[in-house]
């Protein structure tokens, strides 16, 4: 239960001395109650009170690490069910699996798949993060044997495996990397635990139903393991979105920490060879709480789609999405190629650049630095005007471009005097109000 | 101890709306959940799935659709091809003709061709607009006068032209009305209080929030959905509570991950499997933020979606 300010400042020395920072005991407390400050900064807090206040202070959602060096990755410690309440922190990570039961070549295969996506998007690298090496009961050596292989990549790696022996031969080989073991269940987590301890790495716990897993974390816990992460798949695919979602919701609305550990989502096994499905399902768990989603495979016609949304629902709601101010050239553009300029919102960027690719004209498009806002916000407060534009032109462009002829955006045509003025030698033409009015304008400018 | 399970029921609910008239008709709305939360309580109407054809036709559209129509001499056959696919629960007709800046087809032919169409499917028919305010004004108006006793969908109603829209299709010919507003809550609410003033029965509204592409604002859509979701089951925003249509594939099929030639891209691997991906995706994605109902075009995404929506709810 999270204390009120007033309950917090009854265990507090009283004594108004500021070493924390705050004027007053009670401002203190009551900046503690809000989550604003950690109630370490007060050196008078007697042990007693320090653990029962960290306890009921401590956030709803663990958040847990995975991976070493570039490929670490955080998942959880969400604070919200919802973006728009304020935002969410840890996106979620795919995993392209591979089985002991697949062949040699087989898993060449889909390792060399795997390593084919990888590209950027507005800043941000998309590539698949994490290989799930799934164990088939068919023996220690043939899954050690694939988790060497995974494990070569450099990719973070889950190891599906509920058999301690194996699980402890596959560790061996690859818990540098700090892989996630998803091993335990009702049955086995004693032993698993031990397995996890030892190697220093993750433990994923799974089990029938939420009761089950949630008797089996709660055990965990009490043996002191908290780097957890549980296995949210069911049955099929309704169980599955249901336990996603009630687990996140326990533990953000409800409080329950419990099951307060991000979530692994396995949708190659409640929708196995159905590409199709496995696509949608993914897209559902990445909107709600899924934070390690396992997939059959991942080319780009996944990726593109996958990745945007990834970008898009995790993007901090009070953050706009910038792209890099610069000249990005369009369709082969180059010195002598007419320039376009718009803001540097992200996804006025994708819309407009979309629209000119497609027109086919080669051009210039010019991104200057608008704070992150639209074009009209942008004008409205004063980060695109004449000024901005010209200073940038000369700055970053006339350096580099021979052409000469600059199209604005229609939505602050009144602009084009004053540009004009700013930038002698430069012709500057309206363009239309919507991008997707684009196209036609640009071949009848060109035509 | 067990877990203890808390179900997030709501007092109220989403409107419950009829769409199409007799055997066929389907019902959207109804759920005191949040979208796709049946384990919290039953959800009696799953959400739905419309396969959208246009009076342009498909020839610059991918193998796998135009395949799907070949053979379909008239926009009508096409139709009664589309109610037939596997998944379809309605039939979206697109009048994108009829925009002044394009073909700029004229109110009767478009009319006539709406008649058509209509007499060739007994399941329920939503009919998109030109997307141009004023020349959806006057067609949109005759469009819901000739399908009267259809129970149709006409939209989109628009702050702009909700009046005409609103008035023909909601009060004078009993359609339902379709209204239009962009990714925002309270332009959302906004319209829908509008057309209700003008005397169009809240269960004869559903609204298209606003849609977007994966990766392409798309954020703005699920907090906008969230958000209205949120205030329509938890405050009782009896504004608020019109369920959702959205329409994917107009949006899906237009980006450069979808329209970009396996030539120019030989990494991406075949154009038709992004464009699928990219439709299938952002139809899921708009089910779990709250769309009561998704307008989608190629045959892969209609049987994928509508099977997930049935091993959901």
């Amino acid at each position: 239960m999270a204390l009120s300010g007033i309950q917090i400042f009854k265990m507090t020395p009283k004594k108004n001395c500021k070493e924390c920072g705050s004027p007053t005991c009670m401002a203190f407390s009551m900046k503690v109650a809000q989550g604003a400050v950690d109630i370490s900064a007060c050196p008078y807090m007697s042990e007693e009170a320090l653990a029962q206040l960290s306890e009921a202070t401590a956030p709803p959602m663990k958040t847990i690490k995975v991976g070493t060096g570039d490929a670490e990755y955080t998942l959880g410690g969400e604070t919200v069910l919802f973006r728009h309440e304020k935002t969410f922190v840890s996106r979620p990570r795919y995993a392209v699996a591979l089985c002991s039961c697949m062949d040699a070549a087989a898993v060449d295969a889909k390792i060399a798949e795997i390593g084919k996506v990888d590209y950027d998007r507005i800043g941000e690298r998309m590539h698949v993060e994490m290989i799930y090496v799934n164990y088939a009961d068919n023996g220690q050596d043939a899954y050690v044997d694939i988790v060497k292989k995974a494990a070569a990549t450099g990719k973070t790696l889950v190891l599906g495996c509920s058999d301690v022996e194996v699980a402890k031969a596959a560790l061996e080989v690859c818990k540098d990397g700090k892989p996630v073991l998803n091993g335990a269940n009702a049955s086995n987590y004693e032993a698993m635990n031990e397995v996890a301890t030892a190697a220093g790495v993750v433990l994923g716990v799974g089990g029938a139903d939420l009761n089950e897993i949630y008797d089996t974390v709660a055990a965990l816990e009490k043996a002191g393991n908290k780097n957890l992460v549980i296995d949210a798949t069911g049955a099929d695919i309704k169980t599955t979105f249901a336990n996603a979602v009630q687990i996140r919701r326990a533990a953000i609305k409800d409080g329950d920490r419990t099951f307060g550990y991000p979530a692994i989502v396995n949708v190659a096994k409640v929708a196995m060879d159905d590409k199709y499905m496995q696509e949608a399902l993914a897209s559902v768990f990445t909107m709600k709480y899924g934070s390690i989603i396992v997939m059959q495979e991942m080319t780009y016609a996944e990726a593109l789609p996958l990745f945007g949304l990834r970008q898009n629902v995790f993007t901090d709601p009070q953050k706009p999405m910038k792209v890099e101010p610069g000249i990005y050239p369009i369709n082969g553009g180059d010195a002598d190629s007419i320039c376009l300029t718009t803001v540097d919102f992200a996804l006025t960027y994708f819309v407009v650049s979309g629209e000119l690719e497609r027109s086919g004209v080669p051009c210039n498009l010019l991104i200057s630095d608008a704070g992150g806002l639209s074009v009209l916000t942008a004008w409205a407060a004063g980060k695109l005007s004449s000024t901005t534009v010209a200073d940038f032109i000369k700055e970053q462009v006339e350096g580099k471009i021979n052409c000469r002829k600059l199209v604005i955006p229609g939505k602050v045509a009144v602009l084009k005097g004053d540009i004009e003025a700013k930038l002698p030698g430069w012709e500057v033409i309206v363009g239309p109000t919507e991008a997707v009015q684009l196209v036609k304008f640009l071949k009848d400018l060109t035509a | 101890m067990p877990f203890n399970q808390k179900p997030q029921t709501f007092n109220a609910k989403i409107n419950e709306v009829t769409i199409g008239s007799g055997e066929k008709a389907i019902k959207i709305g109804g759920e005191n959940v949040f979208p796709l939360y049946s384990f919290d309580a039953p959800i009696e109407n799953a959400p739905k799935v419309g396969v959208e054809i246009t009076d342009m036709g498909f020839e610059n559209a991918c193998a796998g659709i135009k395949d799907y129509y070949a053979g379909c001499a008239t926009i009508a056959d096409m139709a009664k091809k589309a109610s037939e696919m596997e998944g379809a629960d309605f039939v979206a007709l697109s009048l994108e003709g009829g925009d002044p800046n394009g073909e700029n087809k004229s109110v009767e032919e478009l009319v006539a061709l709406v008649k058509e169409v209509a007499a060739a499917v007994d399941c329920p028919l939503v009919v998109e607009g030109s997307k141009n305010v004023e020349k959806d004004g006057e067609l949109l108006t005759k469009v819901a006068e000739a399908l009267q006793g259809k129970n149709a969908v006409v939209m989109p109603a628009k702050e702009e032209n909700y009046k005409a829209v609103g008035a023909a299709a909601g009060l004078a010919y009993d359609q339902i009305v379709g209204c239009e507003s962009a990714v925002d809550i309270n332009l959302a609410k906004q319209l829908n209080v509008m057309t209700t003033k003008l005397g169009v029965k809240s269960e004869s509204i559903i609204m298209n929030v606003g849609t977007a592409t994966v990766g392409y604002g798309y954020e703005y859509v699920v907090s906008t959905m969230d958000r209205i979701k949120g205030a329509a089951l938890s405050q009782d925003d009896a504004m608020l509570q019109m369920p959702i249509i959205t329409p994917v594939s107009s949006e899906t099929w237009g980006v450069k991950e979808s329209v970009a030639s396996e030539e120019d891209m030989p990494e991406w691997g075949p154009a038709e499997e992004r464009g699928i991906s990219m439709e299938v995706m952002t139809a899921a994605a708009d089910l779990a933020a709250g769309s009561n109902a998704v307008i989608l075009r190629h045959p892969q995404s209609v049987a994928t979606i509508s099977k997930m929506i049935k091993e959901l709810v």
